[in-house]
């Protein structure tokens, strides 16, 4: 290999009915100036140990799937560069605020469960016919939502949020943005749905405005902000059933 | 998750912002006691201004200029986060002029009224 350089990979090794707690393996890699964190652990995985378990798919920060902990904070691995590393070990942890499933490996399905709660699809405002043709929006209404609709569900907002973290019933950034990007859609009606969840005990209260989950965000989708923006609309909410005409 | 906030600069900066808030509140009753005793009087003022003027609340508001200064600037860097989206000419303004404007308005504000104090109204 060209211009190669060595770094140490330091990875948290765990299988659970195997093993009794999580360890730590250390892997000294070759790698050239442009390979990312995942091809680190895909060198690994093909050449020194096969049975290294860890999630990827696209290779360029649009699938979401390879969230990890490196270097104690969480990035996408194919978006990370080992040469930011240097000299090394570099710690490699599955994601933080989620039960392994095995090594880097974590089970989302809380995550995925909230995603199924926040009614993630428009319910149009008013029912049109094909005759009527189709709901019309002007670009000043696809700014209100359109950056809430880059998420790529990685979750690495999740691993961010010390508020999740300590009690994982709070609805979180993620879910909360992609609720705001289909409350905030012009054509959408189903708005009093979604603002009982973000009312409810799980739901944008929890959050202390930390502010890490915007900081990590791969997508530059700004959860916090959504979650924020939500504080105001559920006050707004809780105030407006003392007007009159109100229920 | 114990010692969570000390596993990551930011979130000791988040911690440092937090602790921050409590001064502000209290500073804000030192203040309120000062318009009670103005209503109470110009006796009960300049009593007031004279225990303000004592070697220990000196020092105690060098310090809390410092503890105010971080808790505006860690304030304003987190607005962005808490407002709807400010549409200009189409396009979202972006966080960090948000956050300049801000500090600018609060750097603005002291320095008039400094100049107000000193110098008198006009
Ligand atoms: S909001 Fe950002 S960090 Fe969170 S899941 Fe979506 S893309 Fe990932
Ligand atoms: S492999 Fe798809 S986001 Fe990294």
């Amino acid at each position: 290999m060209a211009d190669t350089r060595k770094i140490v990979l330091e990875v948290l090794r765990y299988t659970p009915g195997q093993s009794t707690a999580p360890t730590l393996q250390q892997y000294p890699i070759e790698f050239t100036d442009d390979m990312s964190v995942l091809q680190g652990l895909q060198q690994v995985k093909d050449f020194v140990d096969g049975s290294l378990t860890f999630r990827w798919s696209c290779r360029m920060a649009i699938c979401g799937s390879c969230g990890m902990m490196i270097d104690g904070a969480p990035k996408l691995a194919c978006r990370a560069f080992l040469r930011d590393f240097l000299p090394g070990p570099l710690r490699v942890e599955p994601l933080e605020h989620f039960p392994i499933e095995r090594d880097l490996v974590v089970d989302i399905s809380d995550f995925v469960d909230k995603l199924g709660r926040i009614t993630p699809w428009i319910e149009p405002r008013e029912p049109r016919s094909l005759e009527q043709g189709e709901y019309l929006q002007t670009p000043a209404q696809l700014e209100r939502f359109e950056s809430f609709s880059h998420c790529i569900n990685c979750m690495l907002c999740y691993a961010a949020c010390p508020q999740y973290g300590l009690d994982s019933r709070f609805l979180g950034p993620a879910a909360t943005a992609l609720l705001h990007r289909y409350n905030s859609d012009s054509r959408d009606g189903a708005q009093a749905k979604r603002m009982e969840l973000v009312n409810s005990e799980e739901g944008v209260w929890a959050c202390t405005a930390v502010g890490y989950c915007s900081e990590v965000c791969p997508k530059a989708v700004d959860p916090a902000n959504a979650v924020n923006q939500n504080k105001t609309a559920s006050a707004v909410s809780w105030f407006a059933r003392f007007l009159p005409g109100r229920g | 998750m114990d010692g969570w906030w000390r596993r990551d600069p930011f979130f000791i900066r988040y911690m440092a912002r937090e602790a921050t808030a409590p001064f502000v509140a209290a500073y804000a009753i030192v203040l309120l006691v000062g318009i009670v005793s103005l209503a109470r009087g110009a006796d009960a003022y300049e009593e007031w201004l004279e225990a303000l003027a004592s070697t220990g609340w000196i020092v105690a508001h060098a310090i809390l200029v410092a503890i105010f200064a971080y808790h505006t600037y860690t304030w304003f860097q987190i607005m962005p986060k808490t407002m709807p989206p400010v549409v200009v000419r189409g396009r979202r303004l972006a966080p960090e002029v948000i956050t300049f404007a801000g500090i600018a308005a609060a750097v603005l504000a002291s320095l008039a009224l400094w100049i107000l104090v000193a110098y008198g109204a006009p």
